[in-house]
């Protein structure tokens, strides 16, 4: 079957069909092993950066540069016409008439799919508030696969703040598409929302609720951290409690399953101690490097320059 | 001729009466449907006995003929509410309301971090109806409502 994402929007994880993200992959894999220099030459991509941003904008400049495209943009609002109060509506119909494609984070839920309303050129969510952040989502997939040489049947814990990650919302929504055993290791508190959980027992997805590492680290292939933020405490001496229970230390995995891969959306804090970094486990750099190569492929697909 | 039954609301010689309103709703629809405005007589029963629903409540609006599509904006709210039109005291029309897929500037999204309150624009919702709840998936920012997490309308 012939997957089409020319002039597609990426806004959100649930739009995209099992065979649209294994197209994705398969071409991430492809740009991957061989780099196209010139895939994208004389095109333009927007940055649009409302918010902070390390990972995913620079990936996003490189990911277009590395093809032959060239970026223009903004990493700060306060130097746009934002400042001034101009509607994300209207700046995007403006900047949609100079470049190609636009990539953009926005600290508002909702704003990439606002923005795809201004603009016919495709619009690409690098995180809108704590709604989604499907690029995050496809680079998770495609290192999940790499490190595991397939998708399919795997048993896959997530881990920390399962309530307003959006990361490990998207994840766990895409993962149904592959079968996977999940098990949700947080805090009471900070459990996965029941709307997730409806969407995975509506599609048959095994999961349960854990509230130590220790009680499901030898039974997965793959654990993914995530950051508990102090702030979404009200009870400060709280958090102290809990921090301390979902720090990965090397010590963890003398019993794991050798196919163990520990992945990240970074950036840790103090969740994975360093001494993980050392073991074979340790897959988060390689992850992170790996968002070059899926943004690379998702621009040359809905620029119309790679279909599969 | 038929002798008057004896009415909890009293009667409208021309205009909507809105019947089988799920119970506490009908204060909503006041304000969905901007009756506080309305320059004529608006009555309002609430908690009335009703045989099929165990108590109901119901408006009565005089002089204003409800569309369909103003209709259908309370069927998110009650959608076993029926329309009954007016004239001369006789019913000349009666209808259901018809849950739609979507919502179109109605609902105030209750996420305040939704671009729906943040930018001049209308909300968008898509209705989910399944073992008799209604959930209310903003097209923005993806969260999923109950109806009664719903505190605010543009009416």
């Amino acid at each position: 079957m012939t997957v089409n994402l020319i002039g597609r929007d990426i806004i959100s994880i649930p739009e995209l069909s099992r065979e649209e993200i294994l197209a994705v992959l398969e071409n991430a894999r492809s740009l991957k092993q061989t780099p196209q220099p010139k895939l994208l030459e004389n095109h333009v991509m927007g940055s649009c950066f409302y918010e902070p941003s390390t990972r995913t904008r620079l990936s996003f400049e490189t990911a277009m540069q590395r093809l032959g495209g060239k970026v223009v943009g903004f990493a700060d609002p306060a130097v746009t016409s934002t400042k001034k109060g101009e509607t994300l509506y209207d700046s995007t119909r403006i900047i949609g008439q100079y470049v190609d494609v636009i990539a953009m984070r926005h600290p508002l839920e909702g704003s990439a799919r606002r923005a795809s309303e201004a603009t016919d050129k495709p619009i690409l969510n690098g995180g809108d508030g704590a709604n989604q952040h499907p690029t995050q989502t496809l680079l998770d997939l495609f290192t999940i696969d790499e490190c595991q040489k397939k998708l399919e049947n795997l048993d896959i814990a997530l881990v920390g703040d399962l309530k307003y990650g959006r990361t490990t919302h998207s994840l766990a929504q895409a993962l149904t598409h592959f079968n996977a055993h999940l098990y949700f290791v947080a805090p009471n508190s900070l459990q996965m929302p029941n709307y997730i959980c409806e969407e995975l027992k509506a599609k048959n997805i095994i999961f349960s609720f854990h509230e130590k590492i220790e009680d499901i680290i030898d039974k997965v292939d793959i654990l993914y951290m995530t950051r508990i933020q102090g702030e979404r405490f009200a009870d400060q001496i709280e958090y102290q409690k809990i921090k301390n229970i979902f720090v990965l230390t090397a010590k963890m995995l003398e019993n794991v399953r050798p196919n163990l891969s520990v992945l990240h959306p970074l950036p840790r804090v103090g969740e994975i101690t360093t001494d993980v970094d050392a073991t074979k486990h340790a897959y988060y750099f390689e992850q992170a490097e790996n968002g070059l190569y899926v943004r690379q492929a998702l621009l040359a697909m809905v620029l119309g320059k790679l279909n599969k | 001729m038929q002798e008057p039954k004896q009415l909890l609301v009293s009667a409208i010689k021309n205009g909507t009466v809105i019947d089988h309103i799920q119970a506490g709703m009908a204060t909503k629809l006041l304000q969905v449907l901007n009756l506080g405005m309305h320059k004529k007589i608006v009555t309002l029963g609430l908690n009335l006995p009703s045989k099929d629903m165990g108590s109901k409540d119901l408006i009565k609006i005089e002089d204003k003929e409800l569309t369909e599509q103003e209709a259908n904006k309370i069927a998110i709210f009650s959608p076993l509410a029926s329309i009954n039109i007016i004239n001369n005291y006789e019913v000349i029309k009666k209808f259901n309301v018809t849950l739609l897929e979507t919502v179109q500037s109605l609902i105030v999204c209750p996420n305040p971090k939704c671009i729906t309150n943040n930018e001049n624009m209308d909300s968008d919702f898509k209705v989910h109806h399944q073992n008799n709840q209604i959930k209310l998936q903003c097209k923005y920012c993806e969260k999923i409502f109950l109806q009664s997490d719903i505190n605010d309308y543009r009416a």
